[in-house]
C-alpha cells in the first residue's frame, strides 16, 4: 500500500468530494420537492394525472439509473444543439456540463422513488387528525402545509434516510459523463499513478463515513418527537 | 433528421440494423442478473443462517461482509472485485506456480454481482427465517426431525412466502445493476446500447429503446413474481 500520492492529489480529491456532496444535496432537494407534487396527484389527482405520475414512477423505477443517465447526456445532449440560438444563449455554458445532466437525471430518478415512499407515509396518516384539522376550517393547503405532509414526512422518516443513502451510492455513475466527483477523481489517480487499490480505498472510506454521518444526523432528527409505542 | 422509415431500419435486428445488438444485450443481462441471483440466495442462504446460528466470529464476519456491501456504492464495489478478483486470483496462481488466466468478463460479472447480492440477500433471508413461527420449528424437533429435514420441510416452505418481496425487490434491482457492468467493459444491454448509439449517431433513439427493453424485463418479472406469491400463499388466509 502506498499513499505518497495524497499529499499531490488532496486538492482534486476535496473537490471531488464537494461535487459528489453538491449532486447529492441537489437531487435530494429538487427531488422531495417534486415527489411531493408526484404523491399528491397519485392519490388526490384526477385520473388522467394519477394515470400519467404512477406511468412517471414505474418508468423511471423499471429503468437502470445508468441508462437514464445516458439518455439524457447523450440523447437529449445531442438533440439540444439543434434548438436555435440556444447555443449562443447565456444557458449554454450550463446546459453543456456533464454535472447539468447527471443532477438533472438524479433528481428526476430520486423523486420517482421518493415519490412511492411518500405516497405510502401519506396515506398512512391518521385519518381522524385530517378531520379535525377540516373541522378546525383549514383550507386544504393548510391541511396540507400543517398536519398532513409533516405528518407523512415524519412517518416515512427512516425510509428517506435509506433513500438518501441509496441517492448518495448512486452518484458515482456521474464520472460516465464526464463529471470530476470522487470517483472520476479516483479513477484519474489510478491511470495517473498505475495505483489501482489505493485511491478506491479513500475514496470507499470517504462514501462510508458519509453514509455514517447522514444516518446519525436521521437517527437524532427522529429521536426530536418521542414516538409511544 | 432522417425519416421514420430509415430509424426503423435502424433498429431491425439484421445487419445493418442495430436490434439484434440490443436484443443480444438484454439476453445477456437477464443471463447475468438470473446468475448473480442465482449466487446472491446461495450466499443469502448461507449467511442468513449462520447469522441466525453461527458461532460468535462467524456473526462478526458475516455483519461486516453485509454492512460494507451495503455502505459502499455498488459501481465501486463492481469495479474493485472485478479488478481485485481478477488480479487475485492470477496472484494466488502464480504462488502456485500455474500460468495466469484470463477470466471470462461473464464468470466475473455474474460472481461480483453475486456478492453483492447475496448481502443484501442475506438480511432479507435472515427476516424472512426469523418471521417463521418458533412453535412450528419445535413441533418439528419434537417429532424427531433432523437439522436438514427440519430445514428442507418445515422451514424453508415457510419462509418462501415470508421472503418473496424482499427477493422480488432483489431481482429488480439486480436487473438494473447489472447495467454498472458496462462500466468495467462486459457488453450486456447498456454496453450494447452505447455502441449502437456512438456507431449510429442516433444516441436519443437507442437508449429510449434501451430503457423500453429494461421496462419490459422489469414488467414481465413483475408479473411473474406476483403469480409465483399467489402460488406459495396458497391455503394461507388472506390478510387485510
Amino acid at each position: 500500500m502506498n499513499f505518497s500520492w495524497i499529499s499531490t492529489y488532496w486538492p482534486l480529491l476535496a473537490a471531488g468530494a464537494v461535487q459528489t456532496i453538491l449532486l447529492l444535496v441537489i437531487s435530494v432537494v429538487f427531488g422531495f420537492v417534486l415527489a411531493i407534487g408526484l404523491a399528491l396527484a397519485q392519490i388526490k389527482g384526477p385520473r388522467g394525472i394519477k394515470w400519467l405520475s404512477r406511468c412517471y414512477c414505474t418508468c423511471l423505477r423499471g429503468t437502470p439509473l445508468l441508462v437514464q443517465l445516458w439518455l439524457l447526456y447523450y440523447g437529449v445532449g445531442s438533440l439540444l444543439p439543434l434548438i436555435p440560438g440556444l447555443r449562443s444563449s447565456f444557458l449554454w455554458p450550463v446546459l453543456r456540463e456533464g454535472f447539468f445532466f447527471a443532477a438533472v437525471s438524479f433528481t428526476l430518478n430520486y423523486a420517482a422513488y421518493e415519490a412511492e415512499v411518500l405516497r405510502g407515509a401519506l396515506l398512512a396518516v391518521p385519518k381522524g387528525e385530517l378531520e379535525a384539522a377540516r373541522a378546525f376550517g383549514m383550507s386544504p393547503a393548510q391541511v396540507l402545509r400543517r398536519i398532513w405532509l409533516p405528518r407523512a414526512v415524519r412517518i416515512a422518516l427512516p425510509t428517506i434516510a435509506g433513500e438518501i443513502v441509496l441517492q448518495l451510492k448512486a452518484t458515482p455513475l456521474a464520472f460516465t459523463v464526464t463529471v470530476m466527483d470522487l470517483y472520476a477523481v479516483a479513477y484519474k489517480i489510478r491511470q495517473d499513478t498505475l495505483l489501482v487499490y489505493e485511491p478506491l480505498l479513500i475514496v470507499t472510506v470517504f462514501y462510508v463515513l458519509l453514509t455514517l454521518l447522514l444516518t446519525r444526523v436521521f437517527k437524532v432528527v427522529e429521536s426530536q418527537v418521542p414516538v409511544r409505542r | 433528421m432522417s425519416s421514420a422509415l430509415s430509424l426503423l431500419e435502424l433498429l431491425s435486428p439484421y445487419p445493418p440494423g442495430w436490434g439484434g445488438v440490443l436484443l443480444a444485450g438484454a439476453f445477456s443481462t437477464v443471463a447475468i442478473s438470473l446468475g448473480a441471483y442465482g449466487i446472491g440466495i446461495l450466499v443469502g442462504l448461507v449467511g442468513a443462517l449462520g447469522k441466525l446460528n453461527g458461532s460468535r466470529p462467524v456473526i462478526a464476519a458475516l455483519d461486516l461482509y453485509t454492512t460494507a456491501v451495503r455502505a459502499i456504492p455498488e459501481l465501486i464495489l463492481i469495479v474493485g472485485l472485478y479488478y481485485a478478483g481478477t488480479d487475485g486470483i492470477n496472484r494466488i496462481l502464480l504462488g502456485l506456480g500455474l500460468p495466469p488466466i484470463e477470466i471470462n468478463g461473464f464468470v466475473a460479472a455474474v460472481s461480483v454481482l453475486g456478492i453483492v447480492q447475496g448481502a443484501y440477500m442475506t438480511e432479507v433471508l435472515r427476516g424472512a427465517i426469523l418471521a417463521v413461527p418458533i412453535g412450528q420449528i419445535e413441533a418439528a424437533k419434537a417429532f424427531g426431525m433432523r437439522p436438514i429435514t427440519r430445514f428442507r420441510r418445515i422451514v424453508l416452505p415457510a419462509l418462501i412466502p415470508n421472503a418473496l418481496p424482499g427477493l422480488a425487490n432483489l431481482w429488480m434491482s439486480v436487473t438494473k445493476d447489472s447495467a454498472l457492468i458496462a462500466v468495467v467493459g462486459y457488453q450486456e444491454l447498456a454496453l450494447a446500447t452505447r455502441l449502437a448509439a456512438g456507431n449510429t449517431k442516433h444516441y436519443f433513439l437507442f437508449f429510449f429503446a434501451a430503457a423500453l427493453l429494461y421496462l419490459a424485463i422489469t414488467l414481465l418479472s413483475n408479473v411473474i413474481f406476483r403469480a409465483l406469491e399467489l402460488r406459495f400463499r396458497r391455503g394461507q388466509p388472506k390478510s387485510a
